[in-house]
């Protein structure tokens, strides 16, 4: 069977192999969202690399003997298992699917630098926020260095802190798998992410947009402030408008991957977002949180080019979804009764 | 009427600001004596709201201040609450009913105000009244005319107050919820899941752009034209023929009753009616007309409101989290639907329609004490109290019946001058918005749904002093939409004419009888006003970006400076 799953051909119900990421990728795709083309490294193809790591010397078994609060040897283990599965070629039938693919997606000269993410099956499920934890590799050049990164990433369901997470959680790492998304990367303007519900009132009749200059990464790793807004879900009034002085941008450095650059100081205050642009975000982000049919965290992206927005991500909102319990207010036998919160007094 | 004593000092109080902006004139106090009769009583002893009784108020200066009497025993609550299910609840289940009665008596009022005579007084009784042996002379319906006036006057506020507390409450009610539900939705939205479509209080300015229509079809319409007083206009379509007559028919029509709004809010007498100052309805005039020009239909767009109004309200029901909290929600809007043609319509029949025949009457007798030299100008009629202007007719009654000199003459000119000169100081003077102990919390349903008056507004006003050092100035956010421009600080509505396109007024108080400048302008700002005022409504309707509630914008905005108008926060800005 392939280890190779395209967008279009995966949905949710495909996490156990494609992960959170790739599952969401392709739930996007589906429901006719722009989202970046790209495909899934299955968790097959890690199952096959694990096994022939596990033939040489134990992996699993060494990460349940662990104690969470044992960092140094929570450190120790973590760097050793990483460093075997970069040094570890990939089987030669995985690799030569994927440099296929990778031609495919990269047009006839395969130049088109890729994104290459982390796509655990364990993240992104409501009740359980996993994301995060594994290792996204950016503006990745060339069929090799993909290759490269998709062991890094598998690697990386290895790093101190997704050891601990699922230690001091208690999961088995059997039920633990990691797929890798392959996608074109986007020459983001702007990107940034969004809430189809307030993060801070738990508001779902209002959608928060974050964004900055260049690409996401900046703003999700919390080294820029970027500008917000809050707009009507379903009236598109602009409430807040927050507009940051964004100095810095992630922009795609020469030799690949990213690197941090100043923003020219004539953009700096200059909102990165335009209102016809925050009409479509809003629009986006109603589609979503229908197909989904709860609230929706968001990452977005503007390209360059195009000025089309594109989505590089969605999973379910979790904080406030948790918090709902006791009803607004409950239907009253006599609807008339109702009145009697503003006529009856404090109670 | 009740001036503020010193043991008043251990009360709250609060300047009712919204509905008395400017010093009140002696004779307009009358309208918060009789406005607060008939809410007390509606609140204290008709419906028996469980919390709270009536509106206490005082008058400072002019300026009328205002203080709510909570109930807060218990076991008063407790007894109230069953009276106010039996009362309150009846009203609710026989709404549309009784609403259509409301209609009809306050018709019928109006119809009475109506047909009271001119008060006059001939030389000699008229032969006919002697023929016909009608035995009463003719001072006598001096008396009769002006207490059937002052009586229709509190009258019309005990119809006022009939159904008004149980109106806002519901609609307060879902507005409560909904910001519960959504607690970052704005005033407005709520607003317009509720507003009318079709409510009398578009109807004037429905009737200007009919106007245009027609000025337009009978091929008038070069006669209206920026600047030319309304008189001429209406010589120069007499002098037209057949087109100019038939288009002064339409305007006929539309005045009565449509042009029977007072560019106030009906609780000053200096505020006119459309009918009775053209100049602000024909302001509108040549916009609307170069607009059909343009090849605008200029019609409301009443199904694609109605499908927004409705798309509002099925979108927002969706996004509620359970089946639960939907039909609670469905409940509330229909009630709040129930209620809300009363809430948006009976300012037109009370303090529009009936005001204004009201002030007129009074303005009458004003006329008519002048001409025997009770005062130099017919307006000082305003400067007495409702009670001194009684003793001044009898006065007249008496002097007319003995045929020597009246009292009045001799008496009265000082006394108005002075207080026209008050009335100039108090003016000048800075109001405190509140006096007495500030209490933690104001709870007083009727003090919350009329004024909007909480904890946190208080705050805010009694901060506005620090304020003022800020170049920012907050408000209610009226409209949604952000607008820079040049600041046209208007204080009267002769002023308008200086309101040039794409200018942002600044004014004291706006209602729907600006309407027909809306077109002209790119924003608007008042100092008084909620975001479910009219003037919000109104502005909404014309995209106009609006802050309403200031406080303070017309002292502070200087005429002609440039300030950034942003509706949907609720902040003026000068730049």
């Amino acid at each position: 069977m392939s280890c190779i799953s395209w967008f279009a051909d995966v949905g949710l119900q495909d996490r156990p192999h494609v992960g959170g990421k790739g599952g969401s990728l392709g739930e996007l795709q589906r429901a006719a969202i722009a989202v970046p083309p790209g495909f899934v490294v299955r968790t097959g193809a890690f199952e096959g690399f694990l096994a022939a790591r596990e033939a040489e010397a134990p992996v699993r078994a060494r990460i349940e003997a662990l104690d969470a609060d044992d960092l140094t040897a929570v450190a120790a283990c973590s760097a050793a298992v990483r460093r075997r599965f970069e040094a570890s070629p990939l089987a030669d039938d995985v690799a030569e699917e994927i440099r296929n693919a990778h031609a495919r997606l990269g047009g006839p000269h395969g130049l088109t630098p890729v994104a290459v993410r982390s796509s655990a099956t364990t993240e992104d499920a409501i009740g359980a926020s996993f994301a995060g934890l594994q290792d996204t590799y950016l503006w990745v050049r060339d069929a090799a260095e993909a290759l490269r990164m998709v062991r890094r990433c598998w690697g990386s369901l290895y790093s101190v802190e997704s050891i601990c997470y699922r230690r001091s959680r208690g999961l088995p790492e059997g039920a633990v798998s990691m797929a890798v998304v392959v996608q074109t990367m986007v020459d983001a303007r702007t990107a940034g992410v969004m809430f189809t519900r307030s993060p801070t009132t738990g508001d779902r009749s209002v959608v928060v947009i974050e964004g900055a200059w260049g690409l996401g990464s900046a703003v999700v790793g919390g080294e820029v402030t970027p500008d917000r807004w809050v707009v009507g879900k379903i009236t598109g009034e602009v409430s807040v408008r927050d507009i940051s002085d964004k100095r810095i941008r992630h922009a795609p450095a020469i030799g690949g991957g990213i690197e941090t650059v100043a923003v020219e100081d004539a953009s700096r205050r200059v909102p990165c977002v335009n209102d016809e642009e925050l009409q479509r975000l809003r629009t986006i982000a109603r589609q979503v949180e229908r197909h989904y049919g709860c609230a929706q965290d968001v990452e977005w992206a503007i390209e360059r080019a195009s000025a089309e927005v594109l989505l590089l991500q969605s999973r379910p909102e979790t904080v406030w979804s948790a918090k709902d319990s006791a009803p607004v207010a409950r239907a009253a036998e006599n609807p008339i009764s109702h009145v009697m919160s503003i006529f009856g007094g404090r109670r | 009427m009740i001036q503020f004593e010193a043991a008043d000092d251990r009360r709250f109080w609060f300047y009712n600001s919204m509905h008395f902006p400017e010093p009140m004139s002696c004779f307009d106090m009358v309208t918060a004596e009789a406005a607060y009769c008939a809410l007390g009583a509606a609140n204290t002893r008709v419906h028996c709201l469980p919390t709270t009784l009536g509106i206490d108020h005082r008058i400072i200066n002019g300026r009328v201040y205002i203080g709510g009497n909570a109930v807060t025993d218990p076991a008063q609550v407790e007894r109230r609450t069953a009276e106010f299910h039996k009362r309150a609840f009846y009203y609710y289940e026989n709404w549309e009913r009784l609403y259509t009665a409301w209609k009809q008596k306050m018709l019928a009022l109006i119809g009475e105000a109506q047909a009271l005579p001119a008060p006059q007084l001939p030389e000699f009784e008229p032969l006919e009244h002697v023929h016909a042996g009608r035995g009463i002379a003719s001072n006598h319906f001096l008396l009769d005319v002006y207490q059937k006036t002052l009586e229709g006057y509190f009258r019309m506020w005990h119809h006022h107050f009939e159904f008004l507390l149980l109106g806002y409450g519901a609609y307060l009610t879902f507005f409560a919820f909904c910001k519960r539900a959504f607690p970052e939705i704005s005033d407005q939205t709520v607003a317009r899941m509720v507003a009318g479509i079709e409510a009398e209080i578009f109807r004037p300015d429905e009737e200007l752009r009919r106007l245009a229509r027609r000025a337009v079809e009978l091929r008038v319409d070069a006669t209206f034209r920026d600047g030319v007083p309304a008189e001429t206009i209406i010589r120069s379509l007499q002098q037209v023929g057949p087109p100019g007559e038939e288009w002064l028919k339409e305007l006929a029509t539309s005045r009565d009753p449509w042009f029977n709004i007072n560019v106030g809010d009906g609780f000053y007498h200096y505020h006119r009616s459309w009918n009775d100052d053209l100049s602000m309805p024909f302001a509108g005039l040549p916009g609307y007309i170069a607009r059909v020009k343009a090849g605008e239909s200029l019609e409301r767009p009443l199904k694609k409101l109605q499908e927004e109004r409705r798309r509002l309200i099925a979108e927002h029901r969706e996004l509620l989290g359970t089946e639960e909290e939907r039909t609670a929600y469905d409940q509330m809007i229909a009630l709040a639907h129930r209620v809300f043609p009363y809430v948006e319509g009976h300012k037109f029949y009370c303090e529009h329609w009936y005001t204004n025949l009201f002030f007129n009457k009074i303005r009458e007798f004003g006329v008519l004490l002048a001409a025997h030299g009770f005062f130099a100008d017919t307006e000082d009629v305003f400067h007495l109290t409702h009670y001194e202007l009684e003793a001044a007719i009898i006065d007249l009654m008496n002097s007319w019946s003995t045929g020597a000199a009246p009292r009045g003459p001799a008496h009265w000119p000082k006394i108005v001058a002075e207080r026209r000169a008050a009335l100039g100081v108090w003016a000048k003077h800075a109001t405190p918005p509140a006096l007495g102990p500030v209490p933690d919390v104001i709870d007083d349903p009727a003090i919350v749904m009329l004024w909007g008056i909480t904890r946190d507004s208080l705050d805010r006003w009694l901060l506005a002093d620090g304020e003022r050092e800020s170049d920012e100035i907050r408000g209610f956010a009226a409209s949604n939409g952000v607008v820079e421009g040049t600041a046209r600080v208007v204080k009267s509505v002769e002023e308008i004419g200086r309101l040039g396109k794409g200018d942002i007024l600044v004014c004291q108080i706006t209602n729907p009888t600006w309407a027909p400048i809306f077109q002209k302008i790119a924003g608007a700002v008042s100092d008084i006003g909620g975001s479910m005022s009219h003037a919000a409504i109104v502005a909404r309707e014309f995209g106009l970006p609006a802050v309403v509630g200031t406080g303070t914008a017309t002292s502070r905005i200087k005429d002609g400076q440039r300030i950034r108008v942003d509706g949907g926060r609720g902040i003026v800005t000068l730049l």
